[in-house]
């Protein structure tokens, strides 16, 4: 690990905190009802909007009409991102003429942007058209982005209802709002922003630029009717092609950039996401990209500190997870860095200097090198964002373990937008509830009493992605569908499977990119693991919503559990380690560990 | 079906908003501020288009600063394609791709002793790396000076004319830009 490496992680969390905190106390102000002073432009749109979408479109509601209406919601949006993939030869915004993306594989985007996983089975410049980019799949990461800010609204309520009534308030508000006042005007601002740094936005069909120097390549040769053809003994024959000019890729990119950050996303525009100099252009831009991830998910700490009437519960919560956070980075830091022993044996220079970052650059940008990838790789699994800028698929054994195991943590270190925030909540609930039989008390969260019922929801909540990773990893490698997908042999190879299961149960996106997902096998496997992953545990949060939202608030007594300080952080941790090492220790075994005692001992 | 109405209303009037307002809204900044870099910073050359400034491109002669390995395929820096190896650690195919590497740096420049640096061998992860750190840079100085027949020094300047060091030390790294570099070669020769 270098300094430079520190330098960088203190610069971001300390950038984070400095933007965060403002922001924090805005969104207590979006999850309120009423106007926000010095937005009656906005307020303006947003009554045109409930007028529009009916008398009901603004009344409290009870736990099971918010969970109904949010699943409807987005069962037709992940139907309108599967139709328009399917229609999309047909639709304007398409120069390349890509034509209409497979049933199997647009049923599983469809599913992966509406759950916020953004898992890509495709590659974006090769498949779809502007318009799939801009109608179906920006606007999913915006709307699964809102849904995820809902469900953390509804639940906070939950905590700070006085217990008059069950309502937990309005998902079309909570959506509306979420868009109109934080997602929208956060990603015109970082659109602008990134492409300032050269993230490029247009309409234009593919450039044919000249080459300074022609390329020449060796591909299987076609006849008139597109087919390979054979020589004598049945081998594609191979032909020479000198080409003296490269195609480059086009599109509105830094809009859809923007929000893919913002809202924990990570569906890149291209195939190699924001390792893509288009889609990250410099060391700044990369930067502006991970506190991007991290922004939303942190302020929502702070506003949830607010909502609940004491700033300190937020911090205390935003504290465990950065403690997480910051182990884990200096984890993959370090691994990244060492140099690879197979490479050192060529007297391959992997030396950290003043003229080279150094250490394990296979599948890294020269612009970020170890310091600004490692991070970039602990940012976006630790939030379920899945954006890469370098492949994880490509990093040493631990290092590519710190990003399944930041994701297996049930991504509740930072998490998704609203997502994390909730997911850490129910870990709360399980801590409070673990230290109340400890001291033989009726365990409670935020004057809150914690019961059986509440009990039942978060053993679901808590259980529910575990269950759909390892049954996944366990029928995939099973059988020769999900066996033949693998590209790297050995253990790294169980580690594809894993990391794909475990990516997409926990919504994250990223992969480790060598499997060829997209295949019947996987694309239906994986749609499963997401949409359970993420609906299977926003229910039973949103019982536990309505449950709480009931409960009359036990005062602050002598008795009470402070969950502010240094000891229910320690608590806090320590559960949500607990809960990831039972449930995944022997996997790893399998996978990233054995391939890191085995790189010991290599020859 | 209280539902259906709040559902078909917002999901449309959203729509509109965040898939074709907001993007138009950005094309339209893009184009009146930020008219280079929204269409790909693109590198003229006595009015012909030569590539992209964040575009790697794939260099093979002797005369050339070489990029990054590049694993697009068909060709390398192929950016309609963009894609890393996703080879692992333990990846036989890695070794031997990185020993072949090696094998043609050593080929091209049999009297340079010095050691690879490992961004040289290494396939970047878009596969459309426009830079090399200045120790690739370093590296292939002594091949070029031959293969232009110009002094070492006159090719360590140029190096050093275009070098982009970390901002304040820590953020970016010590890098050049390829294209910027060769084409800096070319001017020289005029």
């Amino acid at each position: 690990m270098t300094t430079q490496a520190i330098v960088l992680l203190i610069v971001f969390l300390l950038s984070l905190l400095v933007l965060a905190y403002p922001l924090g106390t805005y969104l207590a102000q979006v999850g309120a009802p009423g106007t926000i002073r010095g937005l009656g432009g906005v307020a303006f749109f947003e009554r045109v909007f409930y007028r529009l979408a009916g008398p009901k479109a603004t009344a409290d509601m009870n736990w099971k009409t918010y969970a109904l209406s949010l699943l409807v919601f987005n069962a037709f949006g992940a139907l309108f991102v599967y139709a328009i993939q399917r229609w999309q030869v047909w639709l304007p915004l398409n120069p390349q003429a890509f034509g209409n993306v497979a049933p199997d594989s647009a049923f599983n985007t469809a599913v992966s942007f509406v759950a916020n996983t953004n898992w890509q089975g495709y590659a974006g410049e090769t498949t779809m058209s502007y318009l799939t980019q801009m109608l179906a799949l920006t606007c999913q990461n915006f709307f699964s982005a809102a849904t995820g800010i809902a469900v953390v609204y509804a639940l906070i309520r939950g905590f700070s209802s006085r217990g008059q009534s069950t309502a937990i308030g309005n998902f079309w508000v909570d959506i509306t709002r979420s868009t109109l006042y934080v997602l929208l005007p956060l990603s015109i601002l970082f659109a602008v922003i990134l492409m300032a740094q050269g993230v490029i936005q247009n309409f234009s069909a593919y450039k044919e630029v000249a080459l300074l120097d022609p390329v020449t390549y060796s591909q299987t040769q076609t006849n008139a009717k597109g087919e390979k053809v054979l020589d004598a003994q049945g081998e594609p024959v191979m032909e020479a092609i000198t080409t003296t000019t490269q195609t480059l890729a086009m599109g509105p990119v830094a809009s859809q950039e923007a929000i893919k950050m913002l809202g924990t996303n990570g569906g890149g525009f291209f195939n190699a996401n924001s390792a893509h100099p288009f889609e990250n252009p410099t060391p700044l831009s990369n930067l502006i990209e991970m506190l991007a991830i991290f922004l939303i998910p942190t302020a929502l700490c702070f506003a949830f500190g607010r909502m609940v009437g004491d700033i300190r519960q937020g911090w205390a919560v935003l504290g465990a997870m950065t403690i997480i956070f910051v182990i884990m980075t200096l984890v993959v830091m370090g691994a990244e860095q060492q140099a690879h022993p197979g490479l050192q044996q060529l007297g391959v220079d992997q030396q950290a200097s003043q003229l080279q970052s150094g250490g394990n650059m296979e599948g890294k940008e020269t612009r970020f090198g170890i310091s600004a990838s490692a991070l970039f790789a602990a940012v976006t699994t630790a939030a379920s964002c899945g954006a890469v800028n370098a492949m994880h698929d490509s990093f040493m054994p631990l290092g590519g373990m710190v990003p399944l195991v930041l994701m297996q943590l049930g991504e509740v270190v930072f998490g998704g937008v609203g997502s994390g925030l909730y997911g850490m909540l129910v870990f709360a609930i399980l801590a409070v509830f673990i230290s109340g039989l400890m001291i033989g008390r009726t365990p409670e969260y935020l004057g809150k009493k914690i019961q059986a019922y509440e009990m039942k929801m978060t053993s679901i909540v808590i259980l529910v992605t575990p269950t759909l990773v390892l049954l996944g990893t366990a029928i995939a490698v099973s059988v020769s569908a999900g066996t033949s997908s693998v590209a790297n042999p050995g253990a790294h190879g169980f580690s594809e499977i894993l990391y794909a299961f475990t990516s997409a149960a926990n919504n994250n996106g990223s992969a480790f990119a060598g499997i060829s997902a997209n295949t019947p096998f996987y694309n239906t496997m994986l749609a499963i693991a997401m949409w359970f992953g993420r609906f299977a545990v926003i229910v039973p949060l949103l019982a536990i919503a309505g449950s709480l939202a009931g409960k009359i608030p036990a005062p602050v007594s002598a008795g009470t559990m402070p969950t502010h300080g240094g000891l229910f952080i320690t608590m806090l941790i320590g559960v949500v380690l607990l809960v990831g090492v039972l449930n995944y220790v022997p996997a790893l075994a399998l996978g990233p560990i054995v391939e890191h005692l085995q790189l010991l001992v290599a020859p | 079906m209280s539902v259906l109405r709040p559902t078909l209303a917002l999901f449309f009037l959203l729509t509109l908003l965040c898939g074709g307002v907001y993007p138009y809204l950005i094309t339209g900044v893009g184009q009146l501020a930020f008219s280079n870099q929204s269409q790909g910073s693109l590198v003229n050359r006595d009015g012909k288009v030569v590539g992209s400034a964040l575009i790697g491109q794939s260099f093979t002669s002797p005369h050339y600063f070489w990029g990054r390995p590049s694993a697009t395929g068909p060709m390398a820096n192929n950016a309609g394609a963009s894609s890393g190896s996703n080879q692992g650690p333990l990846n036989p195919a890695l070794i031997d791709a990185v020993t072949r590497r090696i094998e043609t740096l050593r080929a091209v420049d049999p009297g340079n002793t010095l050691p690879i640096p490992v961004d040289l061998v290494t396939a970047s992860a878009s596969g459309l790396d426009p830079d090399i750190s200045l120790a690739a840079a370093h590296y292939q100085i002594h091949r070029i000076a031959r293969a232009r027949e110009l002094d070492e020094s006159r090719v360590q300047q140029l190096i050093e004319a275009h070098q982009q060091q970390p901002w304040l030390g820590f953020l970016g790294e010590p890098r050049v830009n390829v294209l910027a570099l060769n084409l800096a070669l070319d001017e020289l020769k005029n």
